[in-house]
């Protein structure tokens, strides 16, 4: 049955929702019950000021009695219609469903695009495991140790005519390969363990830093404060399980000591109730550099601020999570980020509003800029680093003028279809049919 | 004299059960453990068959058994590939390269040494 033509059943389930005698609704807007018993139940077309006139009484707009449930909803019972195969006759019958029982079909919905969102993780979390540098080499690790440990054992059970100096090389290459082998467990254990959200150190030392900065937000103020020293935070930190973590943490803090010597957090939370997070502004107040300010900014715990920092060449060279807003832990970001579309002129400040594809199409409030770092060399380029800050906002002041920038985390990880920044193709699948 | 296998591994101990395990049934045994000089060895040697680990430094098993496949005089030498990648694709892509047998790690004596023999009597 046409969209248009179940108007009727529409102001059915609306009348009965709202309590309304059919007499009594067609007594207001002046037909008599018959009349109106028949347009409920589709048999006369309805429109212009009578469909007005319902849909005042009904206190709802006419496009929800004339257009029916929102395309989106229908476009999800259709796709839940499909991924179950039904047949097409039962499909093309979505838009009905949905006018009749309003309560079921979003449900239905809902359930649908929880479902396609968990197939999402699962395929990330799949992806993740089946390309993570890091778990391939503890596997091959742990296998090829194994394969040692059995091809020597083997021998030395089954020759018994090995020589005493063969027989005391394999004694000797089991019990280092066994050592060897427990610690490459445990290497993947602790992998494994952070995979599912438990407290185990492992990962890139830029993860391991994004993990301590994150755990240790107290901690870090107390740093600030000089209350605590740096050295035995990073010493005492679990999360920071190598020397590389450790050296990376270190001069991190070194650079937010710095930062903060300039811009104190309870200077900058005076400045932010008067200011709010307008990073030139606050760069100007406290005489900095506006990525000066993204990074105490990030540094203030009740924002929930991410930060991203990059250098030309696209590497993230510094990562603090936010809810929401994917950063990915390996090979390139979204080329669509503001923080890339700065790199082209440093000092120059951009504000936008992104999009995520999350499962509740997160927003956010982003300011991104790009500064020269390093010594200066005669006649070379500078480097150049680019930050981003990233406001979880969904409604900061003046973000409803600007314009919406749909982005993602990674193309390969990436749902959206159609994209102008996609580099190859996404393993979900929408993201396929767009490449 | 016996025949002569090259095998190309960056394991000691691995090299050493495999080394012990070839001596005992008779085979002259080379190793070698750097991926990218592995098949200037090969061509230096011309061994009867090549054990080849998967995953080596300098240069992976399946980029040096495409290059000897690319050569006339190695498109029919017996090549085991040895991997701790058992994933269904990386053994696809080494059939596709021209490996003679492939298997994966942690393996038994038993079955390298008759994956060993089969793979010289289809030669001869």
């Amino acid at each position: 049955m046409a969209r248009d033509a179940l108007t009727g059943t529409r102001i059915r389930e609306r009348r009965a929702m709202g309590g309304l005698k059919q007499f009594d609704l067609a007594r207001q807007i002046g037909i008599s019950a018959s009349y109106l018993n028949l347009i409920e139940h589709n048999r006369r077309r309805i429109g212009g000021k009578l469909l007005l006139d319902i849909a005042a009484v009904l206190d709802v707009e006419p496009t929800v009695l004339s257009e029916g449930a929102e395309a989106a909803l229908i476009a999800s019972l259709q796709e839940a219609a499909q991924r179950a195969r039904l047949a097409e006759e039962e499909s093309v019958r979505a838009e009905e469903f949905a006018g009749r029982f309003p309560g079921w079909a979003e449900a239905l919905a809902a359930a649908h695009r929880k479902i396609a969102d968990l197939q999402r993780t699962v395929e990330t979390l799949s992806d993740r495991l089946a390309h993570d540098p890091e778990l391939a080499a503890s596997v091959h690790e742990v296998l090829s140790t194994a394969a040692s440990i059995r091809s020597t054992a083997s021998i030395l059970a089954e020759d018994k005519t090995i020589t005493p100096e063969w027989r005391d090389r394999f004694h000797a290459n089991i019990d280092a390969d066994s050592r060897r082998l427990a610690d490459s467990s445990k290497a993947l254990v602790g992998f494994l363990d952070a995979e599912t959200g438990e407290a185990a150190p492992s990962g890139s030392p830029q993860e391991e830093v994004a993990t301590f900065l994150g755990a240790h937000a107290q901690a870090l103020e107390a740093v600030e404060q000089g209350a605590e020293g740096v050295e035995r935070l990073v010493a005492d930190a679990p999360e920071l399980a190598s020397e590389q973590s450790r050296h990376l943490a270190r001069t991190i803090l070194d650079r937010m000591m710095q930062d903060s010597a300039q811009v104190g957090l309870a200077d900058l939370r005076g400045a932010l109730s008067s200011l709010g997070p307008d990073v030139v502004a606050l760069a100007a107040h406290f005489e900095v550099s506006v990525p000066h300010i993204m990074r105490r900014l990030a540094a203030v715990p009740e924002l929930e601020a991410g930060l991203v920092v990059a250098d030309r060449a696209g590497s993230l060279l510094f990562r603090k999570d936010t809810e929401g807003f994917a950063i990915p832990r390996h090979g390139a970001a979204c080329p669509l980020w503001p923080l890339f579309q700065v790199m082209g002129q440093p000092g120059q400040v951009i504000r936008a509003q992104v999009q995520m594809p999350t499962r509740d199409t997160a927003i956010f409030d982003c300011y991104a800029a790009a500064e020269p770092v390093g010594p200066v060399v005669l006649n070379a380029p500078p480097l150049l680093e680019a930050t981003m800050l990233i406001l979880p906002a969904p409604e900061r002041p003046g973000m409803s003028d600007m314009p919406m920038e749909e982005v993602g985390p990674a193309c390969h990880i990436c749902p959206r279809a159609g994209c102008r920044g996609r580099r190859e193709p996404s393993i979900l699948s929408e993201g396929f049919s767009g490449f | 004299m016996g025949k002569h296998v090259l095998l190309v591994e960056d394991e000691i101990n691995i090299i050493e059960a495999m080394q012990f395990l070839l001596s005992r049934e008779g085979w002259d045994v080379d190793t070698h453990s750097d991926g990218a000089t592995a098949v200037d060895k090969v061509r230096a040697m011309k061994p009867d068959l090549v054990v080849l680990d998967y995953m080596l430094p300098g240069k992976n098993g399946i980029d040096i058994l495409s290059e000897l496949r690319a050569d006339p005089e190695f498109a029919r030498l017996p090549i085991l590939m040895l991997t701790a990648r058992g994933q269904g694709r990386d053994r696809e892509q080494a059939e596709k390269a021209g490996v003679s047998r492939f298997m994966t790690k942690p393996f038994s004596n038993t079955e390298v040494m008759t994956a060993v023999r089969d793979l010289v009597q289809l030669a001869q």
